[in-house]
Order: structure tokens, then C-alpha cells, then sequence
């Protein structure tokens, strides 16, 4: 039997069917086409599936579809505003905090979470505040630089991470 | 010659904007139309006859479109998995492969079915309703057990060794009797994961009657499983295009052309329709191929003065099931096993041995880190029973004279390796840290400093040197092809997956070239448009595919270069060619750009007899090997009550010669450091040895360090041109990883010589640590 799920994802209204046990994770990829948001493990230790539920990272591997239920969810699609990215994304490019790339997303979801409760996070607080996320590539030392010089600018240019306005879409 | 105005320069990748904007194209972004999506029946067991595959159930899952066994691959591949590439001569034992079980599974993960379903959970539900009926058998799982006879891991097998080879050079047995101190230890090289952030990935599309095969596959050879298909399949090369888009990290794990390929394959001829795969990390787990799995039993001999004089090494290689693409390569340990050492006498063995376990094959040094594990360990023992410094031991007996000829005759091209334990003992502050740890002790405080001066061997292949065991080149190509308006496309057989070549071929080209890095593009990855090439891994594609880049792109100006002085009405001898400008020697307002040239080049008018365009191929085929080496030191303090190794500080000084983009190699180091510190105190696959199931299942058995357990990164390097290349570089995407295990494990010991313990394993664990501390405070 499938259930009717309404979110909103970056902005945009979404109206599926979907079958009660489909992963949020694989909602967002397969049902929306959202496919930035990455799978990494089976057991939610990677974060590499990290998106922004109501505001908070959560990995959309724990989550089914019909959870989010009224939700509004941000992406790493969602994060880009006018053609400028986010200055976590801008961070990550400026730092090297990436290499193959595919944890990233992730990372930067979990960077704006933790920016957005706490914007000028010691070195010690960032290591703690990304530990659900695993990165194989970079030995995460460029990953914390990005999100303290992240922090630096959005310091100077306040903007509160996945705020935005809701778009109906029909 | 032109001033290098990027060469050298910290650019900032071009292939991010994509990457951190949820942009990129993995395997599994693909959705295409028609898809049937696959999973795969693999065996709970390490080793076992299958008795019976029962598919009722299974078929009538919902959505099911096809299950596929063994029988139904018979005629449609070719004998075994074409894998013969070997680095060793003596190949005991040629084992095939298989492409899937039929009547006997080998390793717990080998594939037994394939299930086609319309959508992704489907697969899932009808593969967990496919019944099959297993008679178990002994496994194989202990590798020296299984080199001393009973039970072989493929039944009916003469024994489990797949090969069995010395190298040797000098007089070993003169050099231990010369010796006053032995040192001897057992080393074990625990069995890792690669875990590639991205699992495996496969979408195969064959076109029935065209007997066309499209393959998008998350690999670093693209070339390679083109090739090999091909081998397996009959459908000839020009029939068949492999495209690796963006690929989620290698580290070796994806070198290998794996059954999955050759299954999905034929498994959307079988179907008519195109067929995906995407695997879980539990899969991944059991089913990608593993790393290092091996045991070395070292013994180093000294005189009083601490003079080196002979080495002498059995290493043995779980190479698991089968031997794998690169399995042996893990054997070409011999070629370093000297390390930064001017040590003449050295023996060693290699072992290669079958087990009912995944195959292992190369992981990030394959090898190396092995063997610099292995001598960094005997030097620092011997520095410990001789009390020497070990930093001064190791400058004692440096390689001092370069070109240097190894015990082997190998010549190392380039090095400095004291300049480098200079500066890495400065950046560390070594002599301060020496007393502060004789002030720490007094206190019970147990503070270690580790040393690692390590060496590696990179730019596979020379076919001058690697076709001494195998016919095997390891050539790398580039095309680079200027158009009309002097824009640039740089086609490369290398294939990244996260190294930024899209970043430094295009510094090369660009630089070369004397055009803007904007006006370049590079191409990888697919068969459709790249020449043919070998792939990433190895720390290669710079050293040779980025020199094969060089080379094209001087070619272009070279013919270039004929245009302008046709066009200025000049002799050749008279062009002066600077940063992209063609001028006339004396006259420097006479002149052309490249871009306008390269107008020219597609119109009329040049000279008599050339032909228009401005394209070159270059086949870089290095004239020899090239040797990074480094100095790294590592500074832990251990409890000595609850056996936990808390990381300090980790200095680690490199030199892979000429420098392209700063930054990228030094994330290179990071990451490949993290990848050793990784393996030195954290991870460690484990089988049962009664079932040869794999213990360690998925992520929560299996500790992958966070940003927590990272200590203080100080990265520096010296400079020290190779001379085998038109760049001069020498490669570092494995030299962090060569480097870090080692220098854990040298500062884990240092920490506990006060106890009298003079070797930890690895993972140096809190639990292992502490058993260790309380027995020797017995």
C-alpha cells in the first residue's frame, strides 16, 4: 500500500506515493531526483546522506519518506542562492576541504547544522560537531579549515543555513 | 623557455563547483530509462559446495523481471576472469577466477545469483527468497596454516601457494655472520578495507543486433575493464565504451575488473535491457576487494657501530580466494624492502597464498607501506638494542650517492633523504622533545616519538624495467587537441577519482601552451573519447600521463611555432615563442598569438605540405622509475593504565620532486597519513575461522577514524626533481600511507620502551596496548 507524502524541498512543494518502507534517503534521490544527496553506508555511520530537516542535519538514510510528512527539508541543491554558492560550499572549494567528492554534500549539510547553532565554533567544537560524517580522501584537516573560514564569512555576512522562501510548485 | 606561471601554482580545483553543489555525476545518479535494477545471492559462507539453487519463490517476488545462475553465463563468458597480471615469476598455481559460483563457493561474498527486478527493493526482496542449499566445508582462513598443507581453499587444489619467489642480491649469509646484533621480529600487516566512500557502482546497456555494450562503472581503468570485457565477451573493443563519470574515491579498491562487471554485462544482454547495480557498504564490504593481509617475518643484522649489513625477509600474502589484478603487485615489497637504506645484502621471500577469505589486492601503496613498515620497524629495533638514537642510526646508513643502485641493481633516480630527517626533526622540535619525554617518564607518563624516513617506488610502468617479468608497458597516452579559436581539450587514458587532474593536466597544457587555464578542458574516463590508457593507482598518472601531456602539448607548439614564422614571413630559428606569443627575434611587435595560429592551422594557406589542425598524441613511456621519499614523526603519549594512544603531533616532510599545485598534494598527504594512521590503530578485518564468515559485517565493526581522532598536521617538503620525467615529479598519492603506519607504531614502542617492550602490532589498540603494558610488568 503506498502512502501520500507532502514535503517541501528547498523551497519546493512535493506530493508523492510512496510505499511505506522507502528510505528518505531514496526518496529524495529516485522519487525527486535529488541525487547530490549521497548513500555511503547501510548503517548510518557515513553521513554521507546528511540533509536539513526542519532546520537540523539529520542522515536521510534513518529516516523513512513518511516521516517527513509536512517537513520542510534542505538539500545541497538547496544551498546555492542566485547562482552564488553557499559560503560553506565556497569554503570547502577555497580550502580543498574535498577530494573525490562524494561525502562532501554530507560534510556541508552537517557544517551548516552546526553553524547555524553555533557560528563561531572552536577547532575542538567543529571536530565534534562533524564526527557523524566519514571522509576517506582528506584526513578531514582541510574539511575543519573550511568550516572555520566558513564561519569567518558568514560572521561578516550573516545568513542563517537552508533559510529560504517556500515556492509552490504545482 | 617560457616562464611557468601555473606550474607550481596553488589553482584552485576546477572540478569542485560541481562537486560542492550537489552537481556531480556518480554511477547511481544515473537513472535511465528501461532499467532493471540488480542484486546478487552471495555465499554466508568462506567455503562450501552449493547443492542445490531454488528460484520458485524467488521468481514470483513482485516485479522480478529475471534470475540468473551460473549455467546461464556458461556460454556467453569466456573460461575464468582474465587476470594474469603478475609481478612475480614463479606463479605456482594459474587460478581461474570464477565469474560466479556453480558448484563450489570460495570466499563468503562470492556471487552464486543475480536477481533483475524493476525496481531497487525488489531485487532486494526476491535475492533474500532465493534458497540455497550449501554443504559447508573446512575454509581456509589462517595464511601461514595454509601454507604448511591440509585443506585447500579450492577443493581438489595441489596446495595453497600461489606463488613462491626470492629476490636477492649481495652475500646475506656473509653479512650475518659479519654481524654483532640481530635483530628479529614477526610483523603483522592486519587485513584492512579500502572503503572507497563510494561503493562499486554498474550500469551495463547492451544494444541487441548493433551487439553494442555501453558500461558506466565506478573505476580508476576505465581502459582496462573495456578491454577485459572484451576478452571475456567476444564484442569487440570498438563495440564496447566503459565510462567512469565522477568516481567516489579508489584507494585500489577499484583496479580490479570484478565479476559484477562481466555479470551486469551479460546480464543486460540476457534481458534486453539496460541493468543497474549499486552496492550497499554491507556488500561492499564482503565483496570489494581487500588490502595488505599479510605476515613478515624480518631480521636485520648490525655491527656494534650500527653499521646495517643484511636483510633478510619472508613475506607471506593472503592473496584470499583467487589472485587478483594487481594481488602480485602487493609482492613488489622486494623492490623497497631496503628502504632509504644503503643495505646490499638482502633477502626476500615471497609467498602468495590462497584462503577461503575476498581476494586482497592493491590498497592505497600496495606493498610499500608493507615493507617500510617492515624495515622502519628493524631499524628502530635495532636502534633500541644497540641504544642509538634512531634518528641517528638512520642517517648512518643513508643512501648518500644518486643515482643509487639498490640490492637489486634498481637504480633510485633522485634523493636527499637526510635533508629531509633534518627538516622534519627541526619542525617537530626533536631534541625538546627528547627531554620532555625523559622529564614525562619521571612522572609516569609514557610520551613517544616515532620516526619513519621512508622511500617509495612510482611512474609504472617503464617498459624497460617492468617487462622483465610480464609484457606489460604501463605506457600512458595524451591527446591535446587545440581548436580554432585556441581553446584546448586534453584527452587522458589516466582516470581520476579525486586526484584534480581536471585541475593540474589542464595547469600542464595550459602552461605549456600559453593560454588561460579557462581555455582548457580535460577529458578522462571514457573509452568513447580518451586514448587508450592504464588508469590511477599507483601514484602514476602525473609522473606518466601527466608527462604524456607535456609532451603533446610541446609537440602543438612545435608545429605551431612552423605556422607563425610562415605567417610572419620569418626563418623558424627566428621565432621566439613566450607565454602563448609567437614574435620574431629583434622585432618583438611582429607577432602571432597561439590562438591566431591556431586559426591559421584550420584554414589555408600554411606551409607547403603540412597538413592542417593542431593535434598531438603522445605514448609517454618513461625511460625509468621514480623515487618519493620523506621523512615523518609522530608524537603520541600512551596510558599506560588504560592502553589508549592519544596523537599528538604528526610533522611529515615530503619530496615527489617538482610540485604542480601545492595544495593538492598537500591534501594528497593528509589524507594518505590519516589512511596509515588509520590502519595503525584503529582497523582490522576479521573472518571466523570455523565458517570463514566475515566478523567484521558492516561499519559498526569496523572503526574508520573521524575528525576527532586526527592529531596537529605540520606538512612540509624539500624538492628534489626526478630525472625520469619531462616534469620532474615523482608521485604522492600513496606516500602518506607508505609513511604513517610506521611512524604510529615506531612513537607507540618509544613509548613503552620503559616497560622493555620493543614491538606492538597493529591496531595498537587500548586493549592490546594495555595487555602488553601488564605483562611486561610482570
Amino acid at each position: 500500500m503506498k502512502h501520500k507524502v507532502s514535503t517541501t524541498v528547498n523551497g519546493h512543494r512535493y506530493e508523492r506515493e510512496v510505499e511505506p518502507r522507502l528510505l528518505l534517503v531514496h526518496y529524495l534521490r529516485d522519487n525527486l531526483g535529488l541525487t547530490g544527496t549521497h548513500i555511503g553506508c547501510d548503517t548510518s555511520q557515513c553521513g554521507a546522506c546528511t540533509i536539513l530537516v526542519d532546520g537540523k542535519a539529520v542522515k536521510s538514510c534513518t529516516m523513512f519518506a513518511v516521516q517527513a510528512e509536512g517537513k520542510d527539508l534542505t538539500t545541497i541543491e538547496g544551498m546555492a542562492k542566485d547562482g552564488q554558492l553557499h559560503p560553506i560550499q565556497q569554503a570547502f572549494w577555497d580550502e580543498h576541504g574535498l577530494q573525490c567528492g562524494y561525502c562532501t554534500p554530507g560534510f556541508i549539510m552537517a557544517a551548516a547544522y552546526l553553524l547555524s547553532v553555533n557560528p563561531n565554533p572552536t577547532e575542538d567544537e567543529i571536530r565534534r560537531g562533524l564526527e557523524g560524517n566519514l571522509c576517506r580522501c582528506t584526513g578531514y584537516v582541510n574539511i575543519i579549515k573550511a568550516v572555520k573560514t566558513a564561519a569567518k564569512t558568514m560572521g561578516a555576512a550573516p545568513s542563517k543555513a537552508g533559510e529560504r522562501a517556500t515556492v509552490q510548485r504545482s | 623557455m617560457a616562464v611557468s606561471t601555473l606550474i607550481g601554482a596553488k589553482i584552485q580545483r576546477r572540478e569542485d563547483p560541481r562537486l560542492v553543489s550537489g552537481r556531480a555525476r556518480y554511477v547511481d545518479d544515473l537513472q535511465p530509462t528501461r532499467v532493471l535494477h540488480a542484486a546478487f545471492v552471495r555465499s554466508p559462507y568462506g567455503h562450501a559446495k552449493i547443492k542445490r539453487i531454488e528460484l520458485t519463490k524467488a521468481v514470483k517476488s513482485p516485479g522480478v523481471a529475471a534470475i540468473y545462475t551460473a549455467r546461464d553465463f556458461e556460454k556467453l563468458l569466456n573460461g575464468a576472469i582474465p587476470v594474469t597480471v603478475s609481478f612475480v615469476p614463479d606463479k605456482k598455481q594459474a587460478i581461474g577466477w570464477a565469474y560466479i559460483a556453480k558448484d563450489e563457493a570460495r570466499y563468503n561474498g562470492e556471487v552464486v545469483a543475480v536477481v533483475l527486478a524493476n525496481e531497487r527493493y525488489q531485487a532486494a526482496d526476491a535475492a533474500a527468497l532465493v534458497d540455497v542449499e550449501y554443504e559447508p566445508l573446512t575454509p581456509v582462513t589462517d595464511l601461514e596454516a595454509a601454507t604448511k598443507g591440509g585443506p585447500t581453499a579450492h577443493t581438489g587444489g595441489p596446495d595453497n601457494i600461489a606463488w613462491d619467489y626470492t629476490a636477492a642480491g649481495g652475500d646475506v649469509k656473509a653479512a650475518f655472520a659479519e654481524a654483532d646484533v640481530v635483530v628479529k621480529q614477526r610483523i603483522i600487516q592486519q587485513r584492512l578495507f579500502p572503503i572507497a566512500m563510494e561503493g562499486r557502482a554498474v550500469v551495463a546497456d547492451f544494444v541487441p543486433v548493433e551487439n553494442k555494450l555501453t558500461m558506466w562503472t565506478s573505476t580508476q581503468v576505465p581502459h582496462w575493464v573495456r578491454l577485459c570485457l572484451t576478452l571475456a565477451t567476444g564484442i569487440p573493443e570498438s563495440n564496447i565504451r566503459v565510462i567512469a563519470p565522477d568516481v567516489g574515491g579508489g584507494f585500489g579498491s577499484k583496479i580490479h575488473i570484478y565479476p559484477e562487471e562481466y555479470l551486469l554485462a551479460m546480464a543486460s544482454k540476457l534481458s534486453g535491457q539496460p541493468v543497474k547495480w549499486v552496492e550497499g557498504r554491507t556488500e561492499n564490504l564482503a565483496a570489494t576487494h581487500h588490502g595488505r593481509a599479510q605476515i613478515f617475518d624480518v631480521e636485520l643484522g648490525a655491527k656494534k657501530d650500527g653499521t646495517l649489513l643484511g636483510y633478510k625477509v619472508t613475506q607471506y600474502v593472503d592473496s584470499g580466494a583467487y589472485v587478483s589484478v594487481f594481488s602480485s603487485f602487493m609482492a613488489s615489497a622486494y623492490v623497497v624492502a631496503a628502504g632509504a637504506y644503503d643495505l646490499k645484502n638482502v633477502e626476500f621471500r615471497t609467498v602468495g597464498v590462497l584462503t577461503n577469505t575476498t581476494p586482497t589486492d592493491a590498497y592505497r601503496g600496495a606493498g610499500r607501506p608493507e615493507a617500510t613498515h617492515a624495515i622502519e620497524r628493524a631499524v628502530d629495533m635495532m636502534a633500541q638494542k644497540l641504544n642509538m638514537d634512531p634518528a641517528e642510526l638512520r642517517r648512518k646508513n643513508f643512501s648518500k650517492q644518486f643515482p643509487h643502485a639498490n640490492y637489486l641493481g634498481i637504480s633510485y633516480d633522485s634523493g636527499d633523504y637526510d635533508k629531509a630527517l633534518t627538516r622534519a626533526l627541526e619542525k617537530v622540535g626533536y631534541s625538546d622533545l627528547r627531554k620532555q619525554q625523559e622529564e614525562l617518564r619521571k612522572k609516569g607518563r609514557y610520551l613517544g616519538i616515532g620516526l619513519s624516513t621512508w622511500i617509495e617506488v612510482c611512474g609504472f610502468g617503464p617498459t624497460a624495467i617492468t617487462t622483465v617479468h610480464e609484457p606489460l608497458g604501463l605506457v600512458e597516452t595524451a591527446v591535446v587537441r587545440m581548436h580554432p579559436t585556441g581553446s584546448v581539450s586534453v584527452y587522458t587514458g589516466t582516470s581520476p577519482h579525486g586526484q584534480g587532474h581536471d585541475t593540474t593536466f589542464a595547469q600542464i597544457a595550459a602552461d605549456t601552451l600559453g593560454v588561460p587555464i579557462d581555455a582548457v578542458e580535460v577529458h578522462h574516463g571514457d573509452t568513447g573519447d580518451t586514448p587508450f590508457g592504464y588508469g590511477t593507482y599507483g601514484s602514476r598518472s602525473l609522473h606518466v600521463g601527466g608527462s604524456a601531456v607535456l609532451m603533446s602539448s610541446r609537440k602543438i607548439v612545435d608545429k605551431a611555432k612552423k605556422i607563425a614564422a610562415h605567417m610572419l614571413e620569418a626563418s623558424e630559428e627566428d621565432i621566439v615563442f613566450d607565454q602563448g606569443r609567437f614574435s620574431v627575434k629583434g622585432s618583438p611587435d611582429k607577432a602571432k598569438t597561439i590562438g591566431e595560429v591556431a586559426f591559421k592551422a584550420h584554414l589555408t594557406g600554411l606551409p607547403e605540405g603540412m597538413e592542417n589542425g593542431l593535434e598531438a598524441v603522445t605514448y609517454y613511456d618513461p625511460p625509468d622509475l621514480s623515487w618519493p621519499f620523506g621523512a615523518h614523526v609522530c608524537v603520541v603519549e600512551v596510558d599506560a593504565e588504560t592502553g589508549n594512544v592519544r596523537l599528538q603531533k604528526y610533522v611529515a616532510v615530503d619530496d615527489c620532486g617538482n610540485v604542480i599545485n601545492p595544495m593538492i598534494v598537500e591534501g594528497q598527504v593528509h589524507g594518505g597519513v590519516v589512511q596509515g594512521i588509520a590502519q595503525a590503530l584503529y582497523e582490522e578485518v576479521l573472518y571466523d575461522p570455523d565458517s570463514g564468515a566475515l566478523k567484521t559485517g558492516t561499519l559498526l565493526d569496523y572503526m574508520i577514524p573521524t575528525a576527532n581522532e586526527i592529531p596537529e598536521f605540520i606538512t612540509d617538503r624539500t624538492v628534489t626533481p626526478s630525472t625520469t620525467n619531462p616534469l620532474g615529479v615523482k608521485g604522492i598519492g600513496e606516500a602518506g600511507t607508505i609513511a604513517s603506519s610506521v611512524a604510529v607504531i615506531n612513537a607507540v614502542v618509544d613509548a613503552l620502551s620503559p616497560f622493555g617492550i620493543d614491538h606492538v602490532d597493529m591496531p595498537a589498540s587500548p586493549d592490546r596496548v594495555w595487555a602488553q603494558i601488564k605483562e611486561a610488568r610482570q
